[in-house]
């Protein structure tokens, strides 16, 4: 009697921490899964980050939508769910503010990036300077003025119209040679990189380390270029506010802004 | 006429075949609720956003009259094209004996199920300024994307399958006696097509043309990758909703009452007045 005592003793343990084990083998298995929405010119750097998340956190998955910060924060205002919104340009990120997705002074500038013209390996139009723009019959893709690439396109062009090196009707022959507005950054990366017009003007980190043969590029030099600031937040009604914290914290840290400035990000810690 | 006795007899009697009962009626209309619902409400939701006030107002907007002339232009011209190309590959296809019959039929269904995004790709590949075809033109001076013929091509492209389906089972469906008979009689090829084939198929060139206009009219995937955006010169109406509903809502939202409002139109007169008409010619040829 004694014996069995002993053995149902030493073996109930083992029974309970079976039973226990299941669950807790059974947990981790679930995996998270948090939405990431950011801007088009992000795709690249923010694929990797992804990627870089995942492996830090085992059991968790990273979805990016990428498309241009107008249409995010479209969706966003509409109730689009998310988790994290990374915006090419503080108009769109305030907008989600605006809609109530996103707490009030919690963004981070993350990075920072500026123009460059890029035309064609075979250069079809022969450009060589930015005055080169408004050469007449020249082929020009911009991307459209809601997106925050074209809207700075056009601020280029006003300060250029402004500088003695420069035409004052600049602005407006070089608009005159626009042959289309496209709706995000990467349309007109692609497009030109295809060879269908002269020249287009994008943010420096699209030219990506595996298009770089595709296109060349002109600089802007920094008193007509425009820096913009890049910033993230957390949406506010996310299920996974760890996770969003986290997956920010991983693209502000030195390893983060080290993938973004693998593409051309200029980093926001000088 | 024989022909038309046939499927006049196949038109009426197969409703009449299996008159369900009242009862198993009502038990497939309760079936049926939810996906009549789900396509409604959407549709009455974008009605419900836009009072008559605005929709007058921003039709008023220089963006949208140049995107409704635009899209008006665009697709009418697809339209004709499509007629006059689509008319002798619809006749083929009526010909169902023919060896190529199947190959043609394939390629035409083909732009049906396409993503239309594709079709924008690889119509950049064949005429963009380094295609395949299109770098020969370039050559010449002559570069079709981003212009406006780059819309229409775009159209043709996705649209003109609905019209050329559609004429080739109004081709099909003539009697092939009545056209022996002609020939018989001294007719020719030529004269066989415009006085027995057109006038005995017109009401289905005609809602094909129709189905095809409207498939135009709301083109939008392949326009924007091979035509671009640029409001009055390739900004069709599908696309000024797009761009607009990221900024302007309340062009997107005008905009797409009136597309909403042409193809219910469309719609309409494809299905009622049309088809009424077949049924009347196919009873007049009977007696």
């Amino acid at each position: 009697m004694l014996k069995v005592l002993q053995r149902i003793l030493i073996v109930m343990p083992l029974i309970t921490s079976v039973s226990c084990d299941i669950p807790s083998q059974l947990e981790p298995v679930q995996t998270q899964i948090i939405f990431v929405l950011a801007a088009a010119s992000l795709t690249e750097p923010f694929s990797e980050l992804g990627k870089l998340f995942e492996s830090q956190h085992p059991n968790t998955k990273v979805e990016l939508s990428f498309a241009g910060s107008q249409q995010l924060a479209q969706q966003l205002g509409q109730g689009a769910p998310g988790d994290v919104f990374a915006s090419a340009s503080q108009k769109y990120l305030d907008a989600a503010v605006q809609a109530n997705r996103v707490a009030k002074d919690k963004a981070q500038i993350f990075a920072k990036n500026r123009l460059v013209v890029i035309y064609p390996k075979d250069n079809p139009a022969g450009l060589e300077d930015l005055q080169g723009l408004a050469k007449p019959g020249l082929k020009l893709i911009l991307a459209a003025k809601e997106v925050p690439v074209g809207e700075y396109s056009l601020d280029f062009l006003d300060k250029a119209s402004d500088d003695p090196a420069f035409s004052p009707m600049f602005k407006a022959t070089v608009l005159k040679n626009v042959v289309s507005f496209e709706e995000n950054v990467k349309a007109v990366y692609t497009k030109i990189a295809l060879g269908e017009a002269d020249a287009g003007i994008v943010w420096i980190s699209d030219i990506t380390p595996d298009g770089a043969g595709q296109v060349g590029s002109l600089d802007i030099p920094e008193a007509l270029n425009l820096i913009a600031a890049y910033p993230i937040a957390a949406i506010s009604d996310s299920k996974h506010p760890d996770l969003a914290r986290a997956f920010i914290d991983l693209v502000m840290s030195p390893a983060g802004q080290q993938v973004l400035q693998k593409y051309h990000f200029i980093s926001a810690f000088p | 006429m024989e022909n038309g006795d046939r499927l006049r007899i196949q038109l009426e009697s197969a409703p009449r075949l299996y008159q369900a009962s009242n009862r198993s009626f009502q038990f497939w209309k309760i079936l049926a609720l939810p996906l009549l619902l789900f396509i409604a409400i959407p549709l009455v939701a974008l009605f419900a956003h836009v009072s008559i006030t605005d929709l007058l107002k921003n039709l008023n907007q220089r963006q949208v009259i140049e995107a409704i002339s635009l899209s008006l232009v665009t697709s009418f011209t697809a339209t004709f094209i499509t007629l006059i190309f689509g008319t002798p590959v619809a006749y083929l296809l009526a010909q169902r004996h023919s060896r190529t019959h199947r190959l043609v039929d394939t390629l035409i269904d083909l732009p049906l199920v396409l993503p239309p995004s594709v079709a924008g790709v690889a119509l950049l590949m064949a005429f963009g300024r380094n295609g395949m075809i299109g770098g020969w033109l370039s050559a010449v001076g002559i570069e079709i994307p981003f212009t406006m013929t780059a819309v229409i091509m775009a159209q043709v492209f996705i649209a003109s399958p609905f019209y050329v389906k559609a004429a080739s089972i109004g081709f099909a469906s003539i009697d092939p006696e009545l056209k022996q008979a002609a020939s018989l009689d001294g007719a020719g090829n030529w004269r066989i097509f415009r006085e027995i084939d057109l006038p005995l198929s017109r009401m289905a060139l005609l809602s094909g043309s129709v189905m095809t206009w409207a498939r135009a009219l709301g083109e939008f995937g392949a326009t924007i990758i091979f035509a671009g955006n640029f409001p009055g010169r390739t900004q069709t109406m599908p696309l000024a909703i797009y761009m607009g509903f990221e900024i302007d809502m309340e062009v997107a939202l005008t905009l797409s009452v009136i597309l909403i409002g042409l193809s219910f139109l469309t719609l309409i007169i494809v299905k009622g007045i049309l088809h009424r008409r077949i049924e009347a010619d196919l009873e007049f040829r009977s007696t």
